[in-house]
C-alpha cells in the first residue's frame, strides 16, 4: 500500500490544483468582462445606431448562385441590386438596377435600360455587362444555375449592346420578366471564381456589392454584419450598422428583445406575442402572411409517361367527395382555436396581401362549413353509411384517410385532431401520419390527404406552375416539380395563357380563373393564411416600413424596404446602459466572493500541507 | 460503439498475475504484459474505428427523406436542376459505388462536401469544434473538480447534514432538464428579474467587433451562463460515483492502520482512501471526456452556441449525409480514443490491471 500511496500523491495533487486553477481562471475572466470591455463598448457605440435582428436559420451560402434559404436570399437582397424590385405598397414591379423594361412586338425580346447611377462598393460602375455576364454564367455553367437556374430556363440569348442596355431573347413568351429575382453580381469580381459549386463568397470582406448595405463580416451561426452603402442610388440606410444575430431558441430571442440586446424578432408563437404585447417599448406586428395553409388531396399520383403509382384512396378521385371534405371543415374554429387569431380564413389559392391576384369564390361556388351538405354530397356520390355508421369505399372497406402531417409543426397536429372529429361525424375515419420528414411518402404518393403550404411571391407564376401536368415527374422513379400530382387540362390551358399575357390586368384575370378552377376541383383545400408575427423595440427603431405598407411583414420581404427604411430612435440603448453599470457592480461583488472562496480553499490546502511537512 | 463505451473494468478485479515458468525477472515480465495489453487495446480501438466508418455510411441512409427535395423545398426549381443536384451529390450512383467512393475518400482524410453548406465537411467540423470544446471542456473541468471535491467530503461525512444537503442538491440539479435550467438562467441573469440586473448576454459566443484581449473577455462573458448550466446539471454524476466508491473503501483495514499510525483524518482521506476509490471516477472522467466532443445540443441551442451539437442537428434534418457521417465518425472516434486512453491509464493507477 505504501508505494501506491506515494504514487497517487504525485498524481492527484497536480490534477486538483490544475482543475481549481482552471476554475479560478474562468471565473476571473468572466468577472473581468463587465469590468473591462463594457464601458469601452458603451463609449464606442454611444453614437452608433445598430439595428440588430435575431435570426435562427443558418446561412447556407453567401454566394447568390448557391443560396436558397430565406435568411441568405434576404441578405442578398441587401447586398446586390436585382433588375427590378417590388413596390412596398402593392407589390407591383418597380425599377431596380433597370430603370425601364419593354418587350418587343413578337413578345420574344425584352430590352432593359440599366441605370447609370449605381456603383459597386469598390468604386466601379455597375453596367448592363454585369447583368449579361450573371445571366450567361447561369445559362452555361450548371454550378452557377444551382439556386436560380429556373429563371433562365426559357432564355435563348442575353447580350449587353451598351453599358446601359440589356437585351434578353426568349424561347417562348414569358410574362414574369419583371420578376427575375436574381442578384446581379459584379463581373470583374466573379469572373475569377473557378468552381461555382464550391465558392461560398465568405472569405473576403467587405463583399463587393451595390445594394443598400455592404456585408462586412460573417461568422457562421454567430452573426452577419452589414454597413450602409452611403452611395446607394435610392439613398443610404439610416442605421449605422445592421447585424443579424443568431438565436437558435425562440424563447431566448424573445428574452434578448426584452433586454434590448436585439431590436427585432420574427416568427413569434401566439404565447410569445401575447406576453410581448403588454411590454413597454415593444411593438408587436401581427402581419398578414404570404403563406397559405392547405389540406392537399392525392388526386391519384401519376407520372408524365402516364404511369400511375402510389396508393391514394379511390373515393378521392370523385370531385363530390373532395368538395364534401371542404364543406366539413369549420375554418373559423381553426383560426380561433389553432392559430389563436393569428391567421385569416382561407379560400382562394393566393393570400389577400397580393391584392392584384387575390381571388374569392362566388357565392354560387362557395364551399363554406356545412356538414349536412357534405353528408348529402357523399350520399350522392354513392359513398353511403353502412350499419356501423361508417361510409365505405366502392370495394366495401370503410373509408379511412391517411393524413400526412409534419411532426415539427404543432398546427398540423392540432388541425388533425379537428379533422378526426369533423370527418368522423361524416362517417369517415382519419389516421394522422405525423413524420419528421414527409418527403418519402409524399413523393411516392402513398397518402390520401396532406398538410401543405407555400410562401407566395409577388409574381404567382411559380405557385401556379407546381399544379400543371408539366411539373409531374417524367417517370414514377423521378422527382418532378409538382406539388401533389394535380394534372388538369383546363387549368393547364389557363396557365399557358397567363404566362404569355404581358398585360398585368388581363393576366391577373386569367390567374383568378385558374384559382377558381383549382377551388372547384377540390384538390387544394386552403384553410388559412397564417400571419407573420414579429416584434421590435420602439426605443431602438423609431419607424420601419412593412410590406404591404398598410399592413405587412418586416422580415423576409420581397425587397429591402424594412431595413433600408428603418429610422433609429433617439434614445437607443439607454436602458441597457444603466442596467449594465449596475451589472458591473454586482458582477464585481459576485466575482470577489467566488475568488475569496477559491482563495480560502487554496489557503486551507497549503496550511494542511505545511502541517504535513512539519 | 456501445460495446466500447465502458472500459473493461472486469480486469481490475483480476487477481495478481500467475507466476509463469519464465526465467526473466518480474519487472521484465510486467513490462511485456503491459505491452501486450496496450497492443490489444490499440488493436481493438482500430477495429472499432473501422466499424464506425462503415456503420456511419449505412446508418444514415436509413433516415427517411430526400436531401435534394428538402434543399429545394419551397422554391422554384426545374426538373433539370433536381437532376443536377443528384449528380453533384453523387446520389444518382448505385449504393455500392457511393460506398466505395466514400470509403476511399475517408481513408485519405476527405470526409466529402456538405450538401447544404457546399463546404468541405472537415472545414465545417473544424470551424465548430473549438467552440464546442471551449464550452464542454471548461464545464468538464469544473464539474469534475466540483464532483470529486464534494463527493469525497460527502462520503467522509456520510449521513451528516452536509452530505444529505449536497447529495440532495446534486440529485435535484442532475434531474433538471438542461434547456429549462438554461432558459431560467437567461431570464433571471441575462434579462434581469426584480432586483437582479441583466448581468450576462442572452446568447451567442461573442458580441462581434472585438479583438485581442477584449475578444477573450467577451467570449468569457458569454461562456459563463452555459458553463454554469452544464456544471449544475453534470456535477452530480461525478459526485455520486466518487461518493459511493469512497464509501466502499471506508470500512477497509488499511484506513484503520493509517489512523493508528496517528495520521490526521484529512490525510487519511486524501492520501489513502481517495486514491484507492478513484478508479470508477476515472472511468467516468474519460467517458465524459469522450462526450465533450459531441457537444450538448440542448444547451448549445438555448444559448445559441455555435458548436457541433447544433451542427449535427442541422445535418440530420436534411439529411446532409456527408456532414452527418463526418460528425458521427468524429463523435464516435472521440469516445473510442478516450476509452482507449482510459484503458491504457488503468494499469498505471492500479498495477493489478493488465497483468
Amino acid at each position: 500500500m505504501n508505494t501506491q500511496d506515494q504514487h497517487h500523491r504525485g498524481l492527484l495533487r497536480p490534477r486538483l490544483v490544475a482543475a481549481a486553477g482552471a476554475a479560478a481562471l474562468t471565473l476571473t475572466a468572466g468577472l473581468a468582462t463587465p469590468l473591462n470591455p463594457a464601458p469601452h463598448q458603451a463609449q464606442a457605440k454611444e453614437n452608433k445606431k445598430v439595428l440588430t435582428v435575431a435570426v435562427a436559420q443558418s446561412v447556407d451560402s453567401l454566394s447568390p448562385f448557391l443560396a436558397s434559404r430565406l435568411v441568405s436570399t434576404s441578405i442578398h437582397r441587401l447586398m446586390y441590386e436585382y433588375l427590378t424590385n417590388y413596390d412596398p405598397a402593392d407589390n407591383h414591379a418597380i425599377p431596380g438596377l433597370a430603370t425601364k423594361w419593354e418587350p418587343s412586338a413578337d413578345k420574344l425580346t425584352w430590352t432593359y435600360t440599366i441605370r447609370s447611377n449605381s456603383k459597386w462598393s469598390d468604386g466601379q460602375q455597375a453596367t448592363a455587362e454585369d447583368a449579361a455576364w450573371t445571366f450567361n454564367k447561369m445559362m452555361t455553367d450548371e454550378g452557377a444555375a444551382t439556386a436560380n437556374g429556373s429563371f433562365v430556363g426559357n432564355f435563348k440569348k442575353v447580350t449587353a449592346p451598351s453599358a446601359t442596355k440589356l437585351v434578353i431573347e426568349l424561347k417562348k413568351p414569358q410574362a414574369t420578366m419583371a420578376a427575375l429575382d436574381v442578384p446581379i453580381v459584379p463581373k470583374h469580381v466573379w469572373e475569377k471564381v473557378g468552381d461555382f459549386t464550391k465558392f461560398n463568397n465568405d472569405k473576403q470582406f467587405p463583399i463587393v456589392g451595390n445594394g443598400p448595405f455592404i456585408l462586412t463580416d460573417y461568422k457562421p451561426d454567430s452573426y452577419v454584419r452589414l454597413k450602409p452603402n452611403k452611395s446607394f442610388w435610392r439613398g443610404a440606410p439610416k442605421f449605422d450598422e445592421l447585424v443579424f444575430k443568431y438565436y437558435k431558441d425562440g424563447d431566448a430571442a424573445v428574452a434578448a428583445l426584452q433586454k434590448g440586446e436585439v431590436s427585432f424578432v420574427s416568427g413569434l408563437t401566439p404565447a410569445q406575442s401575447t406576453a410581448l404585447k403588454s411590454q413597454q417599448n415593444i411593438k408587436v406586428n401581427d402581419a398578414p402572411g404570404r403563406r397559405f395553409y392547405a389540406l392537399a388531396t392525392n388526386p391519384g399520383a401519376q407520372a408524365k409517361n402516364g404511369k400511375k403509382f402510389g396508393d391514394g384512396a379511390e373515393s378521392l378521385l370523385d370531385q363530390k367527395v373532395r368538395q364534401a371534405l371542404f364543406l366539413a371543415i369549420d375554418r373559423k374554429t381553426l383560426i380561433d382555436k389553432v392559430f389563436q387569431g393569428h391567421a385569416v380564413e382561407g379560400e382562394g389559392y393566393i393570400p389577400p396581401r397580393f391584392s392584384t391576384y387575390f381571388w374569392k369564390p362566388e357565392a354560387s361556388q362557395q364551399l363554406t362549413y356545412d356538414p349536412a351538405r357534405a353528408a348529402k354530397l357523399l350520399d350522392e356520390a354513392g359513398y353511403k353509411k353502412n350499419g356501423d355508421g361508417k361510409r365505405v369505399e366502392k370495394n366495401g372497406k370503410p373509408i379511412n384517410y391517411r393524413v400526412l402531417c409534419h411532426a415539427t409543426d404543432p398546427n398540423d397536429k392540432a388541425v388533425g385532431q379537428y379533422l378526426k372529429e369533423w370527418y368522423g361525424k361524416l362517417g369517415i375515419g382519419v389516421t394522422l401520419n405525423c413524420l419528421d420528414n414527409v418527403t418519402d411518402p409524399w413523393l411516392a404518393g402513398t397518402y390520401d390527404l396532406a398538410f401543405d403550404g407555400w410562401s407566395v411571391n409577388p409574381d404567382p407564376d411559380f405557385v401556379l406552375s407546381i399544379h400543371t401536368c408539366g411539373a409531374l415527374p417524367a417517370t414514377p422513379k423521378d422527382t418532378g416539380a409538382t406539388d401533389n400530382f394535380i394534372c388538369d387540362k383546363k387549368y393547364d390551358e389557363l396557365y399557358d395563357q397567363q404566362l404569355a399575357e404581358y398585360d398585368t390586368a388581363k393576366r391577373a384575370d386569367i390567374v383568378k380563373q385558374m384559382e377558381s378552377r383549382l377551388y372547384d376541383t377540390g384538390y387544394m383545400n386552403v384553410m388559412a393564411y397564417p400571419n407573420a408575427v414579429e416584434a421590435y423595440r420602439t426605443d431602438q427603431i423609431k419607424s420601419i416600413e412593412t410590406m404591404p405598407k398598410a399592413a405587412g411583414n418586416i422580415y423576409g420581404q420581397d425587397g429591402y424596404w424594412s431595413w433600408w427604411s428603418a429610422v433609429p430612435a433617439g434614445s437607443s440603448g439607454e436602458s441597457s446602459d444603466s442596467s449594465s453599470s449596475t451589472g458591473v457592480i454586482i458582477g464585481i461583488v459576485a466575482g470577489v466572493l467566488v475568488l475569496a472562496g477559491i482563495g480560502a480553499f487554496f489557503a486551507m490546502r497549503r496550511r494542511s500541507t505545511a502541517e504535513d511537512r512539519e | 460503439m456501445t460495446a466500447e463505451a465502458t472500459p473493461s473494468l472486469v480486469e481490475a478485479t483480476d487477481g495478481p498475475a500467475q507466476a509463469g515458468p519464465s526465467v526473466r525477472g518480474p519487472r521484465a515480465r510486467t513490462r511485456t504484459a503491459y505491452l501486450r495489453y496496450v497492443a490489444g487495446k490499440l488493436g481493438g480501438a482500430a477495429v472499432s474505428l473501422l466499424a464506425v466508418l462503415v456503420t456511419s455510411f449505412f446508418l444514415f441512409r436509413l433516415i427517411p427523406g430526400d436531401p435534394v427535395k428538402y434543399m429545394t423545398g419551397g422554391r422554384q426549381v426545374s426538373a433539370e436542376q433536381l437532376a443536377n443536384y443528384r449528380k453533384e451529390f453523387g446520389l444518382d450512383l448505385p449504393m455500392w459505388e457511393q460506398f466505395t467512393d466514400y470509403c476511399g475518400k475517408a481513408l485519405t482524410g476527405d470526409l466529402g462536401t456538405s450538401y447544404q453548406f457546399r463546404a468541405p465537411v472537415i472545414d465545417k467540423i473544424t470551424e465548430a469544434l473549438p467552440n464546442t470544446l471551449l464550452l464542454t471542456g471548461t464545464a468538464f473541468v469544473l464539474y469534475t473538480a466540483l464532483g470529486i471535491f464534494i463527493g469525497t467530503r460527502s462520503a467522509w461525512r456520510n449521513g451528516g447534514l452536509s452530505d444529505r444537503v449536497n447529495t440532495g442538491l446534486a440529485l435535484t440539479l442532475y434531474s433538471i432538464p438542461s434547456f429549462w435550467l438554461g432558459l431560467l438562467l437567461i431570464i433571471v441573469f441575462s434579462v434581469g428579474m426584480g432586483p437582479i440586473p441583466g448581468l450576462f448576454p442572452t446568447g451567442g459566443m461573442e458580441s462581434g467587433g472585438n479583438e485581442g484581449f477584449a475578444y477573450v473577455m467577451d467570449v468569457a462573458h458569454h461562456l459563463i451562463l452555459p458553463v454554469v448550466t452544464l456544471v449544475a446539471v453534470e456535477y452530480g454524476q461525478t459526485l455520486l460515483v466518487t461518493r459511493s466508491a469512497l464509501l466502499d473503501e471506508m470500512g477497509s483495514d488499511y484506513l484503520t492502520t493509517a489512523r493508528a499510525k496517528g495520521l490526521r483524518d484529512d490525510l487519511v482521506r486524501r492520501r489513502h482512501a481517495v486514491p484507492n476509490a478513484l478508479l470508477p471516477t476515472v472511468t467516468l472522467i474519460f467517458i465524459n471526456l469522450g462526450r465533450t466532443v459531441a457537444g450538448v445540443i440542448l444547451v448549445e441551442t438555448v444559448f445559441s452556441w455555435p458548436g457541433l451539437g447544433g451542427l449535427f442537428y442541422q445535418a440530420l434534418s436534411v439529411p446532409d449525409l456527408p456532414l452527418v457521417q463526418g460528425l458521427f465518425f468524429v463523435f464516435a472516434a472521440a469516445v473510442i480514443v478516450m476509452n482507449t486512453l482510459a484503458d491504457l491509464i488503468y494499469p498505471l493507477l492500479d498495477p493489478r490491471v493488465g497483468r
